[in-house]
């Protein structure tokens, strides 16, 4: 009986036209993301450029020399009509001029000044990496040049006085002591945390969202009434739409998370997505998965069944679709507090906000996990639980009254 | 045994009060008809029965079952088909009948009560066509052949014919005539009172949530000297306002 329900609801909810719709977006993701990673890759490491090189003097020799080191020189000459010419012709970035006496001045004491022109040829990512790395060699010189400089009066060592000490920074982190600098730490854990809040999200809404499809196709289709009558326990049928609901929103997940690793990986092809808290010293064993499972098992629940509340006032298939806008709300909350804050650091009211929100839950599990904090945990999935089996049975409760047929309490039946 | 008896039933929504201290029984096999216009608690009383609603007051027996107590067991024998029912309409035909067999066949008994349904249906090679592609008429054969297949051991039907052309609804009519001969007990609402007249075998005529007069329709007319149900309602009704 029950798989009777699952099978149906599976068969309303997953149509192809879902389906294709589901696919689409996650292959649009894909392919923003791997049009910008494409963009960035296709940009060649040396770059053309042109230098009009009037110096006589050995800085501009030794901007020749870097350049050509680090970019593709197209024109070494003296006029700088023929040199855009060029670069116009070959698809070069920019055209350094050293101006005439150019080493001379900055030997005696004046600041030299190249002038560069640039050649943009559109506002794209490809043409901002281009300029980009013109500009990274450009910092080059100038540092060559001022080891010159230095060496030139003296300095045995100008890599000293350009970086007179290192860092070698050790963080002490919820009792902790790791070998990395706090901002190296935020770094390595943000990617990971922001992809556990995103699929956390993108689970609950794609689920919670069936479920309330669900209860509006229901009223839409005018099926509420045979199947109330139905020879099927009520509860078996909450319990086959939650099931299938959740599947739903498992394969949705799924789909969308394909496609937006793919949109990751073409923005940052070396995404550290995996093994960072072995990185850090921070592991995580058998028993800490088997605590996050948990946590995001229960949360599901939790979002299905609050929705199915909200799908209960659905009078059809439209309207359900803006009730789930509270849902979203709340799932996009916990999604951004725990993308960038840490429950920790966060003032008494939004964190008692943050744990009363079921979705926070599994969104941090993780990280409290890596920091030995399983009570906090625990605790999470204790009261997720008991959330949950009190909207399962304010649910099962109002499928037994008249509330489902009637609908506002005081509304009068047909004839 | 009684099919369904019915004692002193209320029930309201909020202040209005829609269903009031009737009473009725039907006899197994019989089809029997609540007749009334629309508003008259027809449509209450059949979902009261149904166990879609709960009663406010008064007992309510279907086969013997409680409706308030046994619901479980009484969704195990009855079949109910509301008046603007629909169908899941990504399915077909044919796995709607299928969907709904699941809960009703016995070991071995699935495809000979799919098959009853596809029968009853009449839609031919449609019955293969998703449901949500079906004109009203198709749609609602669908229903009644859902509603009758598995054999039921009381069928509610209200408004079977509601909406559909004068074909289609001679044809629902006599799938209903013909399920009482499987055993099925039918209860069904029509504001339809020539309808009624034709298919029952005793009516109750409803108004204002009252039932106002009880028989056979042949006793009715001949009681209140009228030539159809129709004219028979109007008397009755001018005498309970009296």
């Amino acid at each position: 009986m029950l798989g009777n329900i699952i099978k149906k609801e599976l068969k309303e909810l997953l149509t192809l036209s879902t389906l294709i719709f589901m696919i689409s977006i996650a292959f649009m993701y894909a392919i923003i993301g791997q049009s910008i990673g494409k963009a960035v890759h296709k940009t060649p490491q040396k770059v053309n450029i042109g230098i009009v090189n009037l110096d006589k003097g050995s800085f501009g020799e030794l901007i020749e020399h870097v350049l050509k080191q680090y970019a593709n020189v197209i024109y070494i000459g003296k006029s700088e009509e023929e040199g855009l010419r060029r670069l116009k012709e070959k698809n070069g970035v920019a055209l350094i001029a050293i101006p005439e006496g150019f080493t001379q001045n900055i030997l005696s004491g004046r600041q030299g000044k190249l002038e560069i022109v640039w050649i943009m040829r559109g506002t794209g990512i490809a043409d901002l990496v281009s300029t980009g790395r013109v500009q990274g060699v450009l910092g080059m010189i100038n540092r060559e040049i001022a080891k010159k400089l230095m060496e030139r009066y003296g300095v045995k060592d100008p890599e000293i006085v350009l970086n007179p000490f290192t860092q070698k920074a050790s963080t002490i982190l919820k009792e902790r002591r790791l070998n990395l600098s706090p901002a190296q730490i935020g770094e390595k854990m943000s990617s990971q945390t922001m992809l556990t809040s995103i699929v956390i999200m993108m689970l609950i809404l794609g689920a919670g969202g069936s479920v309330i499809s669900s209860m509006g196709l229901e009223k839409e289709n005018k099926t509420l009434e045979t199947l109330l009558t139905l020879p099927i326990k009520r509860s078996h049928i909450v319990v086959g739409k939650i099931v299938a609901a959740s599947i739903v929103g498992f394969i949705m997940a799924v789909i969308y998370m394909v496609g937006f690793s793919f949109y990751l990986k073409g923005l940052v092809p070396s995404s550290p997505t995996s093994g960072v808290g072995t990185d850090i010293g921070l592991n995580l064993q058998l028993k800490d998965y088997t605590l996050f499972g948990i946590s995001l098992f229960i949360t599901l629940l939790a979002g299905i069944s609050l929705s199915m509340i909200l799908g209960l006032f659905a009078e059809n298939y439209k309207s359900s679709q803006m009730l789930s806008f509270p849902i979203v709300g709340l799932a996009t909350f916990s999604m951004l507090l725990t993308m960038f804050k840490d429950l920790d650091t966060l003032p008494t009211v939004l964190k008692i906000v943050a744990f009363l929100i079921p979705f926070t839950h599994p969104m941090i599990a993780l990280r409290l996990l890596m920091f030995g904090k399983i009570q906090l945990v625990v605790w999470g999935i204790v009261y997720v639980s008991v959330f949950t089996g009190v909207v399962i049975f304010i649910i099962t409760k109002i499928f037994n009254s008249d509330r489902l047929i009637t609908g506002r309490k005081r509304r009068r039946a047909t004839s | 045994m009684l099919a369904v008896e019915v004692e002193d039933l209320s029930k309201s929504f909020g202040e209005i009060e829609a269903v009031r201290n009737i009473g009725f029984e039907i006899r197994e096999g019989e089809i029997f008809g609540l007749i009334g216009p629309n508003g008259a608690g027809k449509t209450t009383t059949l979902r009261i029965i149904a166990t879609l609603l709960k009663p406010d007051s008064g007992s309510v027996k279907v086969f013997g079952y409680d409706v308030q107590r046994d619901g479980e067991k009484i969704r195990e024998i009855i079949s109910y088909l509301p008046e603007d029912a629909g169908a899941y309409r990504n399915l077909t035909g044919k796995e709607y009948l299928e969907f709904i067999a699941r809960f009703f066949a016995k070991r071995g008994k699935f495809h000979e009560m799919v098959k009853r349904g596809v029968e009853i249906a009449k839609l031919g090679d449609r019955i293969t066509d998703k449901i949500s592609t079906y004109s009203k008429g198709m749609m609602r054969r669908l229903l009644v052949a859902r509603t009758l297949m598995v054999n039921p051991k009381l069928a509610i039907l209200d408004e079977p014919t509601s909406g559909l052309d004068v074909v289609n609804a001679i044809e629902v009519r006599n799938i209903i005539k013909d399920s009482t001969m499987a055993g099925t007990t039918i209860l069904l609402s029509s504001h339809n009172m020539l309808e009624v007249e034709f298919l029952c075998d005793r009516i109750a005529l409803m108004n204002n949530g009252r039932i106002v007069e009880t028989g056979k329709p042949e006793e009715l007319k001949s009681k209140y000297n009228a030539k159809n149900i129709e004219e028979v309602f109007v008397e009755v009704v001018k005498c309970s306002e009296i």
